[in-house]
């Protein structure tokens, strides 16, 4: 089914323009709509129409704390939400993850909802892999100075397999150089309530994590999901490092005036906002 | 199950891992040796993710068929001259050993590595019979001399550092000069071989477990680095192998294939040292081998999985990649699991066997980053299952009260979306003129389970969604 689109939209440049609902992620929405207007101007540039329905989060926090029911009951809204758009895109590859992967499971043996489901999981796509894999996208014009690491979050890398679209991607960013993070595979402990659930233990991975990005010398850190992206930065500044930290949608969309996450303007103003 | 399973203490046991310096210097050793190993034996191999396929596929097949190939398997190891017993529980399982030991008189037992010996707590049950079990894997005579349980399924004294082995050797070893150096790894292995050489050869009774029981032949396969489970099946008079009931495969060649991603995904080797084949007890003319062959079939709460959301956990091989990928195992090591089995696998397995009252903590210890089943030989989908084990957890109501009303509270909210987004932006709000200036939180009511380690990013202020709708002029 996703083939179909894709050439579909590769094939018609002078179609009409494929209508692209934002799942913003509640992350996003709450903590950092830059990422938002990011990812709107990734698509846009993109030729894509950006639709935002009235929306709340993907229900991931219920479904990986048992709640089907409670889960069950968000991904409908959702489902409906979105009906009328040719795509779903989120800025986060474990929100698309489990719109694309996890729904379809969740109403497996419920033969109408599972139909709605899987056609609704087929039109779901993580922001940078829908801009690469779909549309084709091979560049973008933004400039941002200086060695960047990239962190690849797992619910993208394995649940979707986001992982050469972002590198390829950042290589077409003006100044931008990627330097190699160790370990850029490996879970930086967040796990979404697990943060807080065994913080002791989270504590402890994403330590090995910080220390990599540290030793990796770039004064930048990337991610495509906020939540692990909070919890790194979260932990470097509790550090006491003054790596910035920001959702790669950002860079690519050359728009990193906002502070980096956790970063306050003041700080971000002295330090000259690498731009 | 032992005694002295601890899985509901699984966070105090995480906390004292964490405090434990030696056991975070050898837990490094973990993350830089197996991966590596491994990833470099697939690579190796081009063909590794097919092997993976059919390896799920053989499983798949047996797990449908299971009654009729343990009929098949009984029959031959009968044909063979073996005998066959079926132990419904981990005490069956024990008293059957038992019974054997003592018609015989047995007074020394030596056992090749097996994970269903740790599980119906074999050990502690000979000795409170008398009978004394030798552990004749290097790793396993270790923590028998420190009494205390394996921490990994392949490499039992993985927690632990050639110094304390050291230590443990001249403690234990009354003979050994104190000058003797055993610095090394290789002098480490040189003295523990002198020790068991002799008890090899003393024992009445051989114990080993099976990585694949065949339905074809009759045959039990174990694989050994060290070659002690061929001394431990040879050498006594009686070999009792003692497996559980999802170790069986139809045919030989289903067998090798299967073992062809073993030792790949285990420890990176392309097979291992030894892989040896019994079947049945020595026949006239065979140079060696026992006189009697025992197998006991160990159900223990494994047909209760045939069927159901665990089903697929009975593919497992017992390779251990899984631990050997996972951050939180990397973390505290396997001892805090409080179970025999730890890491992924121990997470999914151990509420099927001790009851997910008990063992609850372990399936939600897992930041659901998918490595296990990323590198899962026989692809099992751990993660979903630890899911699977919550949504029990759920349903009974066992889970915490701070987590049910903290969820409960999220979803109401999540659930009407225009509530939410009134309520959200003014949060936002708030929150961004109390930490905005500084642009983070070193510490926040209610979110102390996030600030006690790290700082939170204070929110930029108003939502999306309502910036989109200023912007727009409409939400949609």
């Amino acid at each position: 089914m996703k083939d179909l689109a894709l050439i579909d939209i590769a094939q018609n440049p002078g179609r009409a323009p494929i209508r692209v609902g934002l799942f913003v992620t509640c992350l996003v929405d709450l903590m950092r709509p830059s990422i938002g207007f990011a990812a709107v101007k990734l698509l846009e540039d993109a030729g894509c129409r950006v639709h935002v329905p009235s929306q709340t989060c993907c229900g991931q926090p219920a479904y990986n704390s048992g709640d089907r029911a409670a889960t069950k009951q968000i991904a409908r809204q959702n489902i409906a939400a979105f009906e009328d758009c040719d795509y779903v895109v989120a800025p986060s590859g474990s929100c698309a993850g489990m719109l694309a992967k996890h729904y379809p499971e969740l109403f497996a043996g419920e033969p109408e909802l599972a139909g709605k489901a899987n056609a609704f999981a087929a039109k779901c796509f993580e922001l940078v892999s829908f801009l690469v894999d779909v549309l084709k996208v091979t560049k973008v014009s933004a400039r941002f100075e200086g060695e960047v690491a990239y962190h690849d979050s797992c619910s993208g890398l394995r649940e979707l397999g986001v992982f050469s679209q972002p590198r390829q991607l950042l290589a077409s960013v003006e100044g931008l150089r990627l330097v190699e993070l160790n370990g850029a595979d490996v879970c930086c402990g967040f796990g979404g309530t697990f943060a807080v659930k065994y913080g002791e233990i989270s504590d402890a991975i994403v330590a090995q994590k910080t220390s990599n990005i540290l030793a990796s010398g770039a004064p930048t850190l990337l991610a495509g999901d906020l939540g692990c992206l909070m919890n790194m930065a979260g932990k470097l500044q509790r550090q006491g490092s003054d790596v910035a930290v920001r959702h790669v949608a950002e860079v690519l969309a050359g728009m990193t005036e906002e502070p980096a996450i956790g970063a306050s303007r003041a700080a971000a103003l002295s330090a000259g906002a690498p731009n | 199950m032992t005694g002295t399973a601890t899985a509901s203490h699984f966070k105090q046991n995480a906390h004292a891992a964490l405090q434990d310096a030696a056991l975070q210097k050898a837990l490094q050793h973990v993350r830089a040796n197996f991966i590596d190993k491994r990833a470099k034996a697939v690579a190796r191999l081009p063909e590794f993710d097919a092997l993976r396929d059919s390896a799920r596929d053989i499983k798949d097949h047996t797990l449908a068929n299971l009654d009729l190939y343990l009929e098949a398997y009984e029959a031959k190891v009968v044909a063979a001259g073996g005998h066959v017993h079926y132990a419904m529980t981990a005490k069956d399982g024990v008293d059957i050993v038992l019974k054997l030991c003592r018609e015989r008189g047995a007074k020394a037992v030596t056992k090749g590595k097996s994970m269903i010996a740790e599980e119906i707590g074999l050990n502690a049950a000979l000795e409170a019979a008398g009978i004394d079990p030798i552990e004749t894997d290097l790793g396993e005579y270790i923590i028998q001399l420190r009494g205390e349980p394996p921490s990994h399924i392949i490499a039992p004294a993985v927690h632990l550092n050639k110094e304390q082995v050291a230590e443990d050797f001249r403690r234990a070893h009354r003979d050994l000069p104190g000058d003797r150096d055993l610095s090394q790894p290789v002098q480490l292995l040189t003295e523990a071989r002198g020790i068991l050489r002799d008890k090899f050869l003393s024992a009445d009774i051989g114990v080993t477990g099976a990585n694949f029981l065949i339905a074809e032949t009759g045959t039990s396969i174990i694989v050994t680095n060290e070659g002690n489970g061929d001394l431990t099946q040879i050498l006594p008079k009686v070999h009792i192998v003692i497996a559980s009931l999802e170790k069986i495969v139809p045919t030989l060649e289903d067998a090798s294939q299967l073992l062809r991603v073993l030792a790949r995904s285990a420890t990176g080797q392309d097979m291992s040292v030894y892989t040896t084949l019994s079947t049945g007890p020595r026949r006239p003319g065979d140079p060696d081998g026992p006189e009697e062959y025992h197998v006991i079939l160990l159900d223990n709460g494994r047909s209760s999985m045939l069927g159901g959301d665990f089903e697929d956990m009975l593919r497992c091989i017992r390779c251990g990649a899984c631990m050997n990928h996972c951050p939180v195992y990397h973390a505290v090591g396997g001892h805090a699991y409080g179970s025999v089995y730890p890491g992924p696998m121990g997470a999914v397995l151990t509420p099927s066997l001790i009851g997910v009252k008990e063992g609850g903590q372990l399936p939600n210890a897992s930041t659901f980053c998918g490595r296990c089943e990323a590198v899962c030989p026989v692809r099992i989908p751990l993660p979903n299952m630890m899911r699977h084990w919550r949504e029990r957890e759920f349903e009974r109501h066992l889970s915490p009260a701070a987590m049910r009303y903290g969820i409960g509270f999220w979803a109401y909210f999540a659930k009407r979306p225009a509530l939410y987004r009134l309520s959200t932006n003014i949060a936002m709000r708030a929150l961004h003129l109390f930490g905005g200036a500084k642009g983070r939180f070193a510490w926040l009511p209610f979110a102390g389970g996030w600030t006690r380690y790290r700082d939170l990013p204070a929110p930029q202020g108003a939502t999306f969604q309502s910036r989109w709708r200023a912007k727009s002029g409409r939400l949609n």
